[in-house]
């Protein structure tokens, strides 16, 4: 997968967890939960969608990548590029 | 399908249930649901007789909030389960209140109006009624590991009238306390947040709509629901469920069990379990219920309260009667007086109180009948201090007790809310056993459905 395109996945499983949230101007550079309501649960459910779509396993430890859109395409696209 | 084993059985088709079936499916998981009754809901399900349909439980749904609204328990639910506000169909209030005799307090789903009614009819305890607010929002009720603490300790270390403190423990109380007399201070900060803070509301349909919902979802996330489908025993081995056991003999495995069907309920049915070793633990507080359907709404008898709390002695018992009913407080509940987008089919009213379960249930069926027959005026003696007289109104009547309640749903004790120790983290002396539901701990519709997500967040999709 592209950068873009892994971009694309994460705001896809954004929209499914949070349907309520609009997507529209999100920042890559900021922190998802300074712009979106999203709490401990909603972050679990995140690594479980990219289990799901994707079989891409993110250990309990790697959380904090996830923190961003950009920090989330940067930490993903090694384990992606094949998908 | 075919080699019976699951990545997990829950046992209970009822709200927890269901909602942990939902999660688990959802991600894939192989997942079964046992239900011993015909009917999914549990505490929370319905019912038809004599060509109308009543709900169990359902009074009102708690934790209402507007659709979109941000961080609350409800919002959450509906994104963990992936699950649309039209799907609960969910119509708020209009207005409810807590009388107890010379003050009325009234309360919306706006948090205001009942802040400013407490300051109106409490005026000394104005100050001291915001100190306790700003606690309350402090407190993080769904810390699992939080030390359980004395709820009228609390609050009395913030308000000094006495009536103030009844009035404000008596709905938190009857909508959801396992204990009694005092309630956990965690609990009572969860049933004011969801009464008061956000509110109440009722899908026009009942209860069914919520339990269609969560039983369409299920089958959309490619779970199983088994019905008339009751657990005989969980056989044990090495600190493990090895097999579960159907009345009918069948026998099915899964990986981990969760059950809803209560604490005691589930360690009764585990073959490593004393069943008496268990007897004092089980949860006490049941109730008994009227439900009359009507020729005509309440409203059209000038009354367009939706719940009543009432309570018409000096002070407030929350405790299991020495009787078999204490008509001294209860519930009103008039399901009409919800914003729908059209009337009720039927017109009903809801009479709610206390009761005893051993005293209804050690009654032959003539006396238990004759019982019901001299309870019903003195209940109504009660209630029409508060509502219109609406007796000649009075179409069909049910009339259900705490040996109801357990028939149906196998809660000993037909309690209601559970045991009063709740075991937050789910956790039982066997590995691969959890407990979801009331005795978990969370409450209520919106409560039980918070419990099984939980629990199937920690235990097993968490783990994975």
């Amino acid at each position: 997968m592209t950068n873009d395109q892994i971009k694309q996945a994460i705001l896809q499983i954004i929209s499914v967890i949070a349907p309520d949230e609009d997507l529209s101007h999100l920042k890559g550079d900021v922190a998802l939960r300074e712009q979106l309501e999203l709490d401990s649960m909603d972050f679990l459910d995140i690594v479980m969608e990219l289990r799901k779509r994707y079989k891409v396993e993110v250990p309990e430890a790697d959380y904090g990548h996830l923190a961003s859109l950009d920090s989330c395409v940067t930490y993903l696209a090694p384990k992606l590029k094949d998908k | 399908m075919s080699s019976g084993h699951y990545d997990a059985i829950i046992i209970g088709a009822g709200m927890s249930g269901l909602a942990a079936a939902i999660r688990l499916a959802y991600f894939d998981k192989k997942v079964c649901v046992l239900e011993r009754h015909y009917a999914a809901g549990g505490l929370n399900s319905f019912y038809a007789l004599g060509g109308h349909q009543f709900d169990v439980g359902l009074h009102a749904m708690t934790n209402y909030v507007p659709p979109g609204t941000r961080g609350a328990p409800l919002t959450k639910i509906y994104r963990q389960l992936r699950l649309k506000p039209e799907d609960f169909g969910l119509a708020p209030q209009y207005r409810s209140e807590v009388r107890f005799p010379g003050v009325t307090l009234r309360f919306t789903n706006d948090f205001d109006f009942f802040a400013r009614e407490v300051g109106e009819r409490f005026p000394a305890q104005k100050d001291n009624f915001s100190r306790l607010l700003q606690h309350i929002r402090d407190y993080d009720e769904l810390d699992l590991d939080a030390k359980p603490l004395s709820g009228r300790q609390v609050v009395s270390r913030f308000l000094t009238d006495p009536l103030l403190i009844d009035m404000l423990f008596c709905p938190l109380m009857i909508y959801g306390n396992a204990a009694e007399h005092d309630m956990e201070f965690g609990q009572f900060v969860v049933m004011f947040k969801s009464i008061f803070c956000e509110g109440l509301a009722r899908p026009r349909e009942g209860v069914r709509r919520i339990i269609t919902a969560l039983r369409r979802k299920v089958r959309e996330v490619g779970g199983t629901v088994r019905m008339k489908c009751g657990v005989r025993s969980l056989h044990i081995d090495g600190g493990r469920v090895k097999a579960v056991e159907l009345d009918g003999g069948e026998t099915l495995t899964a990986d981990t069990i969760f059950s809803s069907a209560g604490y005691v309920e589930t360690m009764r049915l585990c073959s490593d379990s004393d069943p008496e070793r268990f007897s004092g633990l089980a949860g006490r507080m049941s109730f008994v219920e009227i439900i009359h359907v009507l020729d005509k709404p309440m409203k059209a008898l000038g009354h367009d309260t939706t719940i009543i709390f009432y309570n018409t002695g000096k002070e407030f018992h929350y405790e299991v009667p020495a009787d078999l009913v204490d008509p001294r407080s209860g519930v009103i509940c008039c399901p009409d007086n919800f914003h729908y987008d059209k009337p009720l089919a039927k017109s009903m009213i809801r009479l709610t109180c206390m009761a005893n379960f051993d005293r209804w249930a050690s009654l032959d069926e003539p006396v238990y009948r004759q019982a019901k027959t001299e309870w019903l005026p003195r209940i109504h003696q009660e209630v029409l201090k508060f509502v219109p007289d609406f007796r000649d109104h009075i179409r069909f009547t049910d009339f259900f007790t705490p040996r109801t309640i357990k028939h149906w749903t196998g809660h000993v004790n037909g309690a209601v809310y559970g045991a009063p120790d709740k075991m937050k983290t789910g956790r039982t002396h066997l590995e691969n056993l959890f407990i979801c539901g009331n005795d978990q701990g969370f409450l209520g519709i919106v409560g039980a459905m918070l419990s099984g997500i939980s629990m199937a967040n920690l235990h097993v999709l968490k783990k994975t």
